[in-house]
């Protein structure tokens, strides 16, 4: 039999969503369907070791959660107010028209990612609520003090109920609009794991990356055929794969074209690429794919190569064609640089990174590349300037630190 | 669930003036859909007068409680099922006024 504490662990990465959620539409009110879901999982530490495993966990912890809740409203004697106060509203349509969608978590993960929230509050409340980390674990992730994240999701909470945003799964006609909104939140929590920020902070959290990944797959079993739920989980699959050749022992960031490519996680990087030729025939019967499907695509080339000078810069550059005409957006422009250089040369590479200068001027990937640029034409001077400038404004300790050593190969 | 929905101006940058008989149309809907509960346009902020009696005697004073170039150009009392139903309609007043908009909910 499994370890009770193991038990319990599991039970909360994979039913922590879920129990909150049936709270949330029971008693319409996110507080007290945290804190019953909390005392849930505390009674569960305490009772399964001794009790043993119960045979279906999760609905043992929705069960014991609403006993927990019902405790509470008796408890502060105040039913008829909280019931009253529980003006979240709830979806009383009949499932059909959505029914295929018509799942607890999902209408949670909307409510946390409603436009009318901040980004920010956003991302904590996604963490919290659906992803179950504690306000502690949060704050650390984004380097805020705890008692900050707590009044965040605090008054992100108070904003769902005062201002009545509704607890339910977006219309057809808006979910599209919508569920883009839930994909940004989702990468912005892979990328701050991804390239974490801070002196202090170790360079990759993988808490946060794997995070975003295990939620990015819960929308797919809900959304399943939608093409950019599908390209971005691929996209963070194809990046994740990587990680194990991203920094050195020495905490020092590797760049892709010296990456030991056997280091790769092999199995994401399959998972990766079957999602990502899904979207292809997809693509091919004619829905037009979005940018995380194209972003997706473009990882997956580089990781198609077994040897970082195989790679099919054509097929990358072709890729970022059609990226740039849906988001023409000067990071892009930048990253596009990169493949232009490979296949054009430095010069006309830099010709148009110096370009994207008036807009970029305090983005230190701007400053890196001009840096690769510059030293790969022999300018050397500019290029130690380029990278002084670069690592001033990096704020990832693994990138500062290669960034340094490049620096200090010029002479 | 009711709604106060502000009509932001701006002084520097403001909005066209030819927006009332759209937003008249826009009020008509809003009557038919069961939506409108009560709906005023403002007068220019110089038009404003501060009274404040919380001292020793009531003091008047002209113009507006705060000086900024964003103001209150009028205002709308929705009643509403919930934010999402408010948000898309001041998606739509926001055009129709050619002005921000504001959705706050009554306590």
């Amino acid at each position: 039999m499994m370890d009770a504490r193991e038990a319990v662990t599991r039970a909360h990465r994979e039913e922590w969503a879920r129990v909150v959620a049936a709270l949330t539409r029971h008693f319409g009110d996110l507080d007290l369907a945290e804190e019953a879901a909390a005392e849930a999982f505390a009674t569960a530490v305490e009772r399964w070791p001794a009790d043993g495993v119960p045979p279906n966990p999760g609905a043992w912890l929705t069960t014991t959660a609403t006993r927990k809740a019902i405790d509470r409203i008796r408890r502060e004697n105040k039913r008829d107010d909280k019931q009253k106060e529980a003006r979240m509203v709830h979806d009383d349509e009949p499932p059909g028209t959505l029914a295929v969608i018509d799942d607890d978590r999902l209408r949670l993960i909307f409510t946390c990612c409603h436009p009318a929230l901040a980004v920010e509050a956003r991302v904590a409340l996604t963490l919290r609520m659906v992803g179950g980390l504690t306000v502690r674990e949060i704050a650390r992730a984004f380097l805020v003090a705890e008692t900050a994240m707590e009044r965040r999701i605090t008054r992100a909470k108070a904003k769902i109920k005062a201002a009545r945003i509704p607890y339910r799964v977006p219309s057809a006609e808006d979910l599209p609009a919508r569920v883009s909104g839930v994909l940004a939140v989702l990468f912005l929590v892979f990328n701050e794991g991804y390239l974490a920020s801070g002196s202090g902070a170790d360079p990759v959290r993988d808490d946060l990356t794997a995070e975003a990944i295990r939620l990015a797959r819960l929308i797919r079993a809900l959304l399943p055929d939608d093409g950019e739920v599908a390209g971005l989980l691929a996209l963070m699959l194809l990046i994740e794969a990587r990680r194990p050749a991203r920094v050195t022992a020495g905490g020092e960031l590797v760049p892709l074209q010296e990456q030991d490519r056997g280091a790769w996680d092999a199995e994401l990087v399959a998972e990766g690429h079957r999602l990502v030729r899904e979207r292809l025939a997809a693509a091919a019967a004619g829905v037009a794919p979005g940018r995380y499907q194209i972003l997706a695509a473009i990882n997956a080339v580089h990781t198609s190569a077994r040897d970082a000078r195989d790679t099919d810069w054509s097929q990358i550059l072709a890729l970022y064609d059609q990226l740039v005409r849906l988001d023409p957006s000067p990071i892009i422009a930048l990253n596009r640089a990169v493949a232009v250089a490979e296949l054009d040369g430095a010069e006309v590479a830099l010709a148009a990174v110096d370009r994207l200068e008036p807009k970029l001027a305090g983005y230190h990937a701007f400053h890196a590349t001009r840096a690769d640029l510059l030293r790969r034409l022999g300018r050397g001077q500019e290029s130690r300037a380029a990278y002084d400038k670069a690592i001033e404004l990096a704020g990832n300790t693994a990138e500062t630190a290669y960034l340094t050593r490049r620096r200090d190969q010029l002479r | 669930m009711q709604y106060l929905v502000s009509v932001i101006d701006d002084k520097d940058n403001p909005g066209r003036t030819d927006r009332q008989p759209a937003i008249s149309a826009f009020n008509e809907r809003l009557i038919a859909e069961g939506y409108w509960v009560f709906a005023g346009g403002l007068a220019d902020t110089e038009s404003a007068t501060v009274v404040d009696n919380r001292g020793e005697q009531a003091v008047f004073s002209d113009g507006p409680f705060v000086e900024s170039k964003e103001y209150l150009a009028g205002v709308w009392v929705w009643e509403v099922p919930d934010l999402d139903v408010a948000l898309k309609l001041a998606t739509e007043a926001s055009k129709v006024c050619d002005r921000k908009i504001e959705v706050r909910p009554f306590r």
